[in-house]
Order: C-alpha cells, then sequence, then structure tokens
C-alpha cells in the first residue's frame, strides 16, 4: 500500500513538470497546445538515446530540454508566421515527431536497465527506488517553480502573460505578439521533454507511445490543482499545479487498485477531464433552473 | 505630424463581400490637433484609425507620422508613437491583471523589455498620482485585477495607459459608446483634461455631433470612405449640429445615417 503511494506521488512529481508546461499554453497563453504529445516522447527518447551512448545522465536532461524547446518553436513559427490555427499546427508538429522520435531511438522501444540515471545517487545514499524519484522530482519541482515564479514576473514574463489574456492591447503597447507566443511554445514544450526524460529514467525505457493521451492527463491535472486549491498569486497557482499532477496520480492508483482494468484508464481521464471541464456548464444550468422554478410562482 | 495620401482599403476583395471601406483618403494631421471625426454607420471611421494603427495591410497610399513612413511597418512596431483606446472596453486592458499592472505594460511602450522585474516600486507612486487625476479612486486599488473594474473606469484607465508614454499620436474609436451618459460625460472631461494637460495631438471618432462640435479644433466627417468636410478654427468653433447636418445633406446629397448620431 505504502508503495502504491509512494509510486504514485514519485511519478506525480515527475509528470508535475509536465503539468507546469501545459499550464504555459493552456491557461497563460490560452492556446490548446498538442505538440506536448511529442514533446514529452521526445524528451524521453532523446534522453535514453543519449544515456545509451554513455552521456552522463543530468547533461541528458538538459539535451532533452533543448529538443522539447525546439519542437515548441517549430509549432510557434507553423502558428504565427504560416497563421496555422494552433490547436493544428500542435497537431501537425506532433505527428512529425512520432517519425522524429522513432528516428532518434531508432526503434519503437528502448531499454535503459544498465544505464545510470539522475536517481542512482539518491539510490546509493540508501533510499528505494520510490524515494530516490520523489527527492529528484522534489529538487526539480521546488527549482522550476522558483525560475517560473521569477520569470513571469519580469517584464517579459508579464507580456507573455497579457498576451493570453488580450493579444489586441498587447500590440498596441509595442509588443510583437508573434513573439510572446513561441517564446511560451518554446518554454512550455521544452519543460514537458525534460518531464519526458526524467520519466524515461526512472521507468528505465523510452517507448514511442509514452506521450499518447499525455495532453489529457496535464489537462487532468492542471484543472485538479485549480479546482481543490485555487488560490490567487502566481507562486500559489505554480505549486496548486504540482499538488495536481500528484493527486490525480494518486487517485488512478486507486482506482486501479479497487481494479479498474489498466487498459480502461485513458478511458477513465478522459471521462474526468470532460466533465471537469463542463462543470461551468453544468453550474450555469443549475443556476438557471434554480431561478426559473423560483419564476414560477 | 501625420500625413496619411491617397489610401485605398478594401474588405474581402474579390468575394460578393467586398467593400471599400477606404477609397483614396488623405488627411494631413498637424501638431497639436485634436480632431474629432464623425460619419454614419460603415463610413469608414474605424477603418481609417485602424490603417494608421498598422491593424491590417492598405491596398494603396502611404501613411507617414513625423517624417517616418510607417506604411509597411506593423502594428506593434507603430504602436510605440501611438496611444490608442477602443470602443470596446475589454479591448485596452488585460483583465486578468491588476490595475498596477497594466499601467506597467504601458509604461514600457517603445521600450525594449527584459528580465528586469516587471514593475518598480518607483514606478508604484507614479501610476498612483496618475490615477489620482482621474478622479475615480482607483488609486486605492491599484492590485485589483481591471476585469472588475466598471466599463468606464476600464476606459480611463485604458486612456491613461495611452498616455502615460506620451504618444505622438492619440487615436480613440468611439471610446466612450459604450458607456453611459454621466460616465462618457465624465471620460470625455479626463480625454479634454489629457490631451490639454500634455499637449497631444488627437483624432477622436465619435458618434455624438455635439462632443464632436465641443471638443477639439477641427471636425471632420467621412462618408463611404472619404473624407467629405473638413473644418477648422473659426468655423468650427460656430458651428451647431443643425448647420453640420445641412451641410452633410449638401455634400453627399443624402440624409444623415447614423441612428446613433440623430439619438443623442
Ligand atoms: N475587418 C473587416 N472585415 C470586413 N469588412 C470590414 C472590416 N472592418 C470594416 N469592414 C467594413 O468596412 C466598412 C467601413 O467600416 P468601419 O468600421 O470603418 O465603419 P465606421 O465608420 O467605423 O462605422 P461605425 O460608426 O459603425 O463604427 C463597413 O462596411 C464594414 O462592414
Ligand atoms: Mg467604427
Amino acid at each position: 500500500m505504502l508503495q502504491i503511494i509512494t509510486g504514485a506521488i514519485s511519478l506525480g512529481l515527475l509528470w508535475a513538470i509536465m503539468t507546469i508546461g501545459v499550464y504555459i499554453t493552456y491557461r497563460i497563453l490560452n492556446i490548446a497546445d498538442l505538440t506536448v504529445e511529442g514533446s514529452i516522447t521526445m524528451g524521453a527518447a532523446i534522453a535514453a538515446k543519449a544515456l545509451t551512448g554513455g552521456v552522463n545522465p543530468y547533461l541528458a536532461i538538459i539535451l532533452a530540454f533543448f529538443g522539447g524547446m525546439l519542437a515548441g518553436l517549430f509549432t510557434g513559427i507553423l502558428h504565427t508566421k504560416l497563421k496555422i490555427p494552433a490547436l493544428l499546427s500542435g497537431i501537425l508538429t506532433m505527428i512529425a515527431l512520432y517519425s522524429v522520435n522513432l528516428r532518434i531511438m531508432g526503434t519503437s522501444n528502448l531499454s535503459l536497465i544498465r544505464a545510470e540515471t539522475v536517481y542512482m545517487p539518491f539510490q546509493a545514499m540508501g533510499l528505494n527506488q520510490n524515494n530516490a524519484a520523489i527527492v529528484v522530482g522534489l529538487i526539480c519541482v521546488s527549482i522550476l517553480v522558483a525560475i517560473l515564479y521569477w520569470f513571469f514576473g519580469t517584464e517579459i514574463g508579464s507580456v507573455i502573460r497579457a498576451t493570453g489574456n488580450n493579444p489586441h492591447m498587447v500590440r498596441a503597447q509595442g509588443v510583437n505578439t508573434d513573439l510572446t507566443i513561441v517564446i511560451g511554445l518554446v518554454l512550455s514544450n521544452g519543460l514537458v521533454a525534460v518531464s519526458g526524460g526524467l520519466i524515461a529514467q526512472s521507468q528505465r525505457f523510452a517507448d514511442i507511445q509514452m506521450g499518447t493521451g499525455s495532453i489529457v492527463i496535464g489537462l487532468a491535472s492542471v484543472i485538479i490543482g485549480e479546482v481543490l486549491f485555487s488560490r490567487n498569486g502566481f507562486l500559489s497557482k505554480l505549486i496548486s499545479l504540482v499538488l495536481g499532477a500528484v493527486i490525480y496520480r494518486v487517485i488512478i492508483a486507486f482506482v486501479l487498485k479497487l481494479g479498474m482494468p489498466a487498459n480502461d484508464l485513458k478511458l477513465f481521464t478522459a471521462i474526468t477531464v470532460a466533465i471537469a471541464l463542463a462543470l461551468p456548464i453544468f453550474k450555469e444550468y443549475l443556476q438557471t433552473l434554480k431561478k426559473s422554478s423560483m419564476g414560477v410562482d | 505630424m501625420l500625413i496619411v495620401n491617397g489610401l485605398y482599403k478594401t474588405f474581402n476583395s474579390g468575394t460578393c463581400n467586398q467593400k471599400e471601406a477606404l477609397i483614396n483618403t488623405s488627411i494631413h494631421v498637424r501638431q497639436g490637433d485634436f480632431i474629432s471625426i464623425i460619419g454614419g454607420n460603415g463610413a469608414g471611421k474605424s477603418t481609417l484609425l485602424n490603417c494608421i494603427a498598422g491593424v491590417y495591410p492598405i491596398d494603396r497610399g502611404s501613411i507617414v507620422i513625423e517624417n517616418t513612413d510607417v506604411t509597411n511597418l506593423p502594428e506593434h512596431k507603430r504602436a510605440t508613437v501611438l496611444g490608442r483606446v477602443f470602443q470596446d472596453p475589454m479591448m485596452g486592458t488585460a483583465s486578468n491583471m491588476g490595475i498596477e499592472e497594466n499601467l506597467a505594460l504601458a509604461y514600457r511602450r517603445g521600450k525594449k523589455r527584459g528580465l528586469s522585474w516587471g514593475i518598480s516600486n518607483k514606478e508604484r507612486s507614479l501610476y498612483k498620482e496618475q490615477l489620482k487625476t482621474l478622479g475615480l479612486g482607483l488609486e486605492e486599488r491599484m492590485t485589483t485585477k481591471v476585469g472588475l473594474l466598471s466599463n468606464g473606469q476600464r476606459q480611463a484607465l485604458t486612456l491613461l495607459m495611452a498616455t502615460l508614454k506620451k504618444p505622438k499620436l492619440l487615436l480613440l474609436d468611439e471610446h466612450t459608446a459604450a458607456l453611459d451618459p454621466k460616465t462618457a460625460k465624465k471620460v470625455l472631461e479626463i480625454t479634454d483634461q489629457i490631451i490639454k494637460e500634455h499637449n497631444l495631438t488627437a483624432m477622436m471618432v465619435t458618434h455624438n455631433m455635439r462632443d464632436a462640435i465641443k471638443h477639439g479644433n477641427r471636425l471632420i466627417m467621412m462618408h463611404e470612405g472619404q473624407i467629405i468636410l473638413d473644418i477648422n478654427g473659426e468655423d468650427k468653433k460656430k458651428l451647431t449640429v443643425e448647420a453640420l447636418l445641412d451641410r452633410f445633406g449638401k455634400v453627399s446629397g443624402e440624409e444623415f445615417a447614423n441612428d446613433r448620431a440623430l439619438l443623442s
């Protein structure tokens, strides 16, 4: 039991980095970016290929970061320069990345059983695999939250936030919104790829399918975080995302434990997210029901 | 100051919805001019202002602001010398962000933005002072999200943002049209005050003939994509609504067709 929970927490922390990436596009830029499905796999693929080639595991994560940023840049150019709608731009990059990732790995599944990973130094200190992943996850997430809190408070960060809110106003203030959108996409996908690299090192393999449905997992985590811990202030928002990602994994661990077949997981997640996204509509509907029933007498 | 020469703009060119919004429009705006612009619905007033601001490309003609040809400059580059307030109060501000954050974005118009903090304490006191001049009590709510403000408050704030860094040209497109009469009056007063105080050059579209006559030193009337009246100086001061309608009828051979203008 304890192992299930620590396993879920460690996975949640690694996915939290991806969740923060999704938050940057979905909430800050107001774009549903499907690139992430490809860039998370890309991060895993790059890290795995690097590790099997004997590259330092930390360096492998940095390489993954750059790979993800490149993917984001590609989507950004499709969207801002070629004026392809954001959703479609993301899908195009995602599809393209499928081939790219296969080329990077040279196979559809790359094992890392014998490779050195970022978790090993902590395991050498006596931590078991899950706890080592929790420690690494916590360190990464803390650094990331601190950097992003700083970044989105800077002049550049502020205009990126404003771009998702009101691009008209941002252009009227002399800022090139094409550029701010591209920066956001690059940053987001870089983080998603880092997450993929860490996950691959933790599960000790990279698989071409591992990104499938990841956008929905990211959205589910964002929404859970917002619903359960919604507060004002950017810092608490970032922290709520991390908690959302962890809680999502704990929930999944429990429904699996309760006997739901693993194959139904994606269906379950998709339905949960659909319901969560529709909550405002349900609320509105209930309110009009209430009003109309009061209006009768 | 601003020279617009032979501007043509056609929307949906080559389709059945083709619309010639501007036809050979030229205007020379002098330094310190405060021009009110009136005209019927679809006359091309917004299109003229949007073309000056670079919101969309033009078909023909040229736009020169203080000896710089901006005809081919993108919107965000022209924005460095322009201040703009829109008809829709939602357009001019970022609603998820605080009042001071919005002002800080505007304060950096025309400057390179880097990795220094988005707002400094020194700025905060400047913003507080400037907000006080609006007389709306906003200086007490610096961190309030702009989305929580009323339309009138938002327009006043947008006006302040547009002029925080003195623009070479202030473009106001029916910026009081979405407000109730009392608030509209207040925002117009603030507009006058800011334009006088900073000695700004401004173009203001309005659907209210009385406002157009009362404000500014010059009045332009547009009709079917062209400027059909341009009234200056003493003539402008002596204008009445009746005289204006009369002159419109003579020039265009039609009745003035803007419901809102006649009702107000
Ligand atoms: N983005 C656009 N796409 C297509 N047609 C447009 C666009 N903008 C304006 N038009 C058309 O161009 C013509 C001029 O419009 P414009 O908005 O400049 O009028 P206006 O003088 O501002 O009128 P109003 O008083 O109603 O605001 C209209 O026929 C309008 O339908
Ligand atoms: Mg208009």
